[in-house]
């Protein structure tokens, strides 16, 4: 299955594990992941609350440039990169009028052929034999909260793959890799996502909320599929520690690293290295 | 012999002349070829508007009448009867629908209305130029009604017509009678135990000789019309003969397969072979064929052999029943929303202490799965606190239903008052977002509820989970202005009503339309609400649309006044304007019968003399007792043989020229 | 809260209303404020207004206060309102158009919320100018503004020894491009700094 791979500006950075494990997950699955060749920001986070034809135009550039790939299907990581193409895209299938104004102002005009998946999607719609084939090391043993966030599975209308309420395809992955995918209560609440950078303190008692959550539901550590989420959950945990004055210890990890290691994916390879809270703790669990 | 017709142009107060302008349409066509007397009158409807046709028929001889009033479907038989009084067939009639169909809907053109008028009661005085004497025949009817559904809807309505004297079959296709009203607690707003009041009625019912109960049966076929119903009832195989039954109940005691009892909403279990309650009616059990591991597997077979009278045969079979009626009335009664398909923020049914109200009204029954203790279905602890969320699939466009469910405000005030009453230090929270309490005694009612301590918070919920064994409800204040959050025990959502599952395919049988939430739709919604606008068919309590106990029995009681007054006349009058076949013309080829949605054509042979010779050949016949004159045959006559009377293919022509002219 | 003139405040700001009505796209009349939204929303601990009361002043023309409130930018568009809401009004589009507008008309968000809107500008300059964001230009820009000159400065050496932040931005190709985009909205709009 080949698709046009949009990697979003914090993979090279901030999202560099999500970066390495999906493409050494791909690679396993014979998944083709071509890079959209100089792909630009899809304007996420920031362009929504400032104009509406910039929230279109600057994912929309980037589907003009996929569209001359030969390729049916987007698909990203990112969630807010996901929301960003597949919003844009519907609407600019949807508005004839949109799309024109759209079109004379990106330089890559867009003409609505694409369908946009988020990475999830992708590995989730794969033959469940084929990921079993490829499970060389299940995660026998290993309690993980699955942790969607937002943008993947809201709103409906533009997501629409899975269930907002409670999704199950990263649970559904997890469970083929050998794990114990946990019912627990927030899987879908909001993390906060820029607020991480703007507003710490605000975003401090959403990311408390979610770990006390994780941590009551006895996970071994959580699976999200968004390098903010990862940021707020791994790299901010201490400040919610430190401001908050808890003592969460809990790692998380995007679920293609998960899916990796059961894979038999070395964890350096993956990206285990460079998280701020203890992976090794997952290491010992599943030997 | 020259016609003589007589034009009366109504004003209708302002309806009609404060648009058209009738003096004008008067002037245009009072010398239209045929109309020997034409005026104008303020409200042709009234007394004196019906005595002015009739002396004008009798001062100008008369022999046809046109009114341009309002739509036929309103006042022609006013007319019609008036024409009558004064002497003529009330057939010799037209009526030029000048308001509905005209002043109502050009209101914004008054030039153009008038015109259209002139044009339509030209129209109708060419119409009627080609009348003829129509006469009504009459048939008999059926002086017997069937109730579909026997809930305390279709058991009042049976009583009424019982009480009337007449005969009624009281169908129900559960295993007793008493529908959802049995599974009740206590009743708002007296608060009186619904078994209390409503097995009384099931026994009346029971014991009334002009009632035969029908249990454990389904309707299956329904043919014919208004007084004249062919029915086909499938009794479903109870496996026990309820004629040697005694109800001693060995049987169920001693049977071991035990299944969820949907009575009790799943939250309690029954037998294979059981009765559904107490003091259900019959009193006597039945057996699931899906669970008996008898008739499943030929296994076990004890009740067989404990019965002291030999009751129970597992050879019995289903068995079709047909019975001739001339009434009936659906009560088929409302189902509660499957709220665990739609609301994923709720849990989608996955919580346990997440319950709908009627789950409650089980918990909280004497006779119900937990002898009448509030327990947390989870563990059996009892719940300290109590959240109630209203408007659970009502009023919900996005993902359920638009309507509201009208008794959840009531009920749900009764079952805080329940919590705060049985439950030691218990503590009621109600989310609301209106409280609608527009009965006799009913405002009061919740407003004692406040005064004992429920606490009423404005705002819908957006989410429970589970956290420990508490449930968190995540809901919101929007009077304080603020986000709140409750940790319950046990949760109960008041859950929209929507017609029982089945009701589609009852209204498919009986003829007679749904609206878009699937409830029976009645003929008039403010004049004629146990009505359908199939002659004959009538409607009782919930299926008709959510309601309560009151307004259901009042329903109920109308029905069958209903009832009673069709089943009252021996005979009933038939329309006369029905299909007539002109043999001469026709050629036997039957596609009328074909397109005949009444059955009403059949092949009949004639013998003619052609050329000397008796020959035999077969024409179209109408069997005028069922046609309904919907004119498809006429339609589908290729040689025009067949013709509808009172709209004859020349009527309608003349009118057509009357029109392009 | 002075009493409202409601005679005034509907009639005065009918302009106001309709255009966040077209702006966001969705019927706001038709929001029987029975709080779902702000029972589901994950920042009402952070806000002035809830968002049904956010919603309710749109429908009473309340342009002043809503284009100076804090909520319109503490809210994270996670669209759990969005989803939930029985009337099919998207809130988080409303939350938006406004945020759109209270942008264009300059005011300076108050409170916290200063700090998101400083934040999106300083992301979207960075995506002007580079074609991509740029991590380290980004978070300076935004304590420059912010006036937090060491927000997050305690995270940024870790962030670099994991090689999990650039020190250099990469340009885009068709940088130009992207910019040009900026440059034909503003044209177009108006608004975007």
């Amino acid at each position: 299955m080949r698709y046009a791979y949009f990697p979003g500006c914090s993979y090279h950075g901030t999202g560099k594990e999500y970066e390495l494990s999906t493409h050494a997950v791909a690679k396993k699955l014979g998944m083709e992941l071509v890079t959209i060749p100089d792909w630009s920001c899809c304007g996420a986070t920031a362009s929504h609350g400032k104009s509406h034809l910039l929230n279109i135009a600057l994912p929309s550039r980037n589907l003009g440039i996929a569209e001359g790939m030969g390729i049916d299907e987007v698909t990203t990581g990112c969630a807010a990169c996901y929301q960003q193409l597949a919003n844009a895209n519907k609407k600019m299938i949807e508005n004839e009028d949109l799309r024109n104004k759209v079109n004379s102002i990106t330089g890559k005009p867009y003409k609505g052929t694409l369908k946009v998946k988020s990475i999830v999607e992708a590995i989730g719609i794969v033959d469940p034999e084929t990921i079993k084939s490829q499970i060389v090391k299940p995660l026998t043993g290993l309690k993980v909260a699955c942790y969607y966030g937002c943008l993947l599975v809201r709103p409906p209308e533009i997501t629409g793959f899975d269930d907002p309420e409670n999704p199950m395809f990263i649970d559904n992955i997890m469970k083929l890799a050998g794990a114990e995918a946990l019912d627990w209560a927030h899987k879908t609440e909001c993390c906060g996502a820029s607020l991480g950078v703007s507003n710490l303190d605000v975003a401090v008692r959403m990311i408390d909320r979610i770990l006390a959550a994780a941590v009551e539901s006895d996970a071994d550590c959580i699976a999200v599929a968004c390098p903010f989420c990862h940021l707020n959950l791994d790299w901010h945990q201490k400040s919610v520690n430190r401001k908050l004055r808890k003592s969460y210890d809990i790692p998380v990890f995007y679920f293609t690293e998960l899916l990796g290691l059961s894979m038999g994916i070395s964890p350096d390879e993956l990206g285990f290295k460079t998280h701020f809270t203890d992976t090794k703790k997952v290491l010992s669990v599943v030997g | 012999m020259a016609k003589r017709i007589g034009l009366f142009i109504c004003w209708c107060g302002s309806n009609i002349g404060g648009v058209v302008d009738v003096p004008r349409v008067v002037e245009e066509t009072k010398n239209y070829p045929g109309v020997a007397f034409a005026t104008d009158y303020k409200y042709m409807c009234s007394e004196p508007g019906q005595n002015l046709i009739i002396s004008k028929v009798k001062e100008h001889n008369l022999d046809r009448v046109v009114v341009a009033s309002c739509t036929p479907m309103l006042h022609e038989p006013t007319f019609r009867k008036a024409i009558a009084r004064a002497g003529l067939n009330p057939y010799m009639f037209d009526m030029a629908n000048i308001r509905e169909q005209c002043s109502w809907v050009h209101s914004n053109d008054k030039e153009a209305a008038t015109q259209k008028a002139i044009a339509l009661v030209k129209r109708a005085l060419a119409k009627v130029s080609q009348v003829e004497p129509l006469f009504e025949s009459s048939i008999p009817i059926t002086k017997k009604a069937l109730v579909v559904g026997a809930g305390i809807a279709g058991i009042q309505v049976a009583l009424d017509i019982a009480d009337s004297g007449h005969e009624v079959i009281l169908l129900e296709r559960e295993s007793t009678i008493g529908g959802n009203m049995v599974k009740l607690d206590k009743t708002f707003p007296t608060m009186d135990c619904s078994a209390c009041i409503s097995t009384p009625k099931m026994v009346q019912a029971a014991q009334h000789p002009n009632i035969t109960i029908m249990t454990y049966a389904e309707l299956v076929d329904v043919q014919g019309y208004i007084g004249n119903f062919e029915v086909t009832i499938k009794q479903k195989a109870r496996f026990v003969d309820h004629t040697i039954c005694t109800g001693c109940g060995l049987c169920t005691e001693k049977c071991p397969t035990k299944v969820s009892s949907s009575f009790e909403l799943g939250m309690g279990k029954r037998k294979a072979i059981y009765i559904e309650f107490p003091q259900a009616v019959p009193n006597k059990p039945v057996i699931d064929p899906d669970n008996c591991r008898y008739l499943k597997n030929g296994k076990c077979g004890i009740c067989k052999k404990l019965c002291p009278v030999g009751a129970v045969d597992f050879e019995q079979k289903d068995e079709l029943i047909e019975e001739k009626v001339g009434a009936i009335v659906i009560a088929t009664g409302y189902d509660l929303i499957k709220w665990e398909e739609i609301y994923g923020e709720y849990g989608y049914g996955r919580f346990k202490d997440v319950i709908t109200g009627l789950q409650f009204e089980r918990l909280v029954n004497a006779s119900g799965p937990t002898n009448g203790l509030i327990q947390r279905p989870s563990d059996g602890k009892e719940p300290k606190t109590v959240v109630f969320i209203k408007c659970v699939g009502s009023r919900d466009e996005a993902k359920a239903k638009e309507y509201c469910s009208r008794a959840c405000c009531m009920y749900t005030a009764k079952h805080a008052h329940q919590v705060i009453e049985k439950i030691e230090g218990g503590h009621a929270y109600i989310f609301y977002m209106d409280v609608r309490t527009p009965g006799k005694a009913y405002d009061e009612f919740y407003r004692r509820t406040v005064d004992e301590g429920a606490q009423y918070i404005r705002g819908r919920v957006s989410k429970i989970y589970q956290s420990g064994d508490k449930l968190v409800v995540m809901g919101a204040d929007t009077l304080l202005g603020s986000a709140v959050h409750i940790e319950a025990d046990l949760v109960v959502l008041a859950t929209a009503m929507v017609p029982t599952e089945g009701s589609e395919k009852i209204a498919q049988l009986a003829g007679v339309n749904i609206d878009k939430d699937g409830f029976f739709i009645e003929a008039h919604p403010k004049l004629r609400p146990v009505e359908t606008m199939t002659g004959g068919v009538f409607l009782a309590g919930a299926c008709q649309g959510p309601k309560d106990i009151p307004d259901t029995v009042s329903q109920a009681s109308g029905a069958a006044a209903k009832v009673a007054a069709l089943l009252s006349n021996d005979q009933m009058a038939t329309d006369p304007m029905i299909c007539h076949i002109d043999e001469k013309m026709c050629s036997g080829c039957l596609v009328c019968k074909e397109v005949c949605p009444y059955k009403a054509i059949s092949e009949k042979t004639i013998t003619e003399r052609i050329a000397g010779q008796p020959v035999e050949r077969i024409v179209a016949s109408v069997n005028t007792g069922l046609c309904q004159g919907c004119g498809n045959c006429t339609v589908a006559c290729r040689a025009g043989a067949a013709n509808l009377k009172g709209y004859t293919n020349l009527q309608l022509l003349s009118e057509v020229d009357a029109l392009c002219r | 809260m002075e009493s409202i003139n409601v005679n005034e405040s509907i009639v005065k700001n009918a302009d106001f209303t309709e255009e966040i009505g077209i702006e966001s796209g969705q019927p706001v009349q038709k929001c029987y404020q029975c709080g779902k939204c702000t029972a589901g929303c994950p920042l009402t601990f952070a806000m002035d207004y809830k968002p049904n009361q956010v919603i309710r002043m749109v429908q009473l023309g309340m342009k002043d206060e809503l284009l100076k409130c804090q909520t319109i930018w503490i809210c994270s568009n996670c669209s759990t309102c969005t989803t939930r809401c029985p009337c099919n009004v998207e809130v988080a589009e409303v939350m938006g158009a406004l945020r759109i507008m209270a942008g264009k008309s300059g005011t300076t968000p108050p409170g916290k919320a200063k700090y998101v809107e400083v934040m999106y500008d300083a992301l979207l300059g960075t995506v002007e100018r580079f074609g991509r964001t740029y991590e380290v230009g980004l978070v300076m820009q935004n304590n420059l503004k912010s006036g937090k000159l060491f927000n997050n400065a305690d995270m940024g050496m870790p962030m670099f020894q994991r090689g999990k932040l650039k020190l250099l931005p990469t340009k885009v190709q068709g940088a130009a491009e992207v910019a040009r985009i900026f440059a034909e909205v503003r044209k177009m709009e108006g608004g975007v700094k």
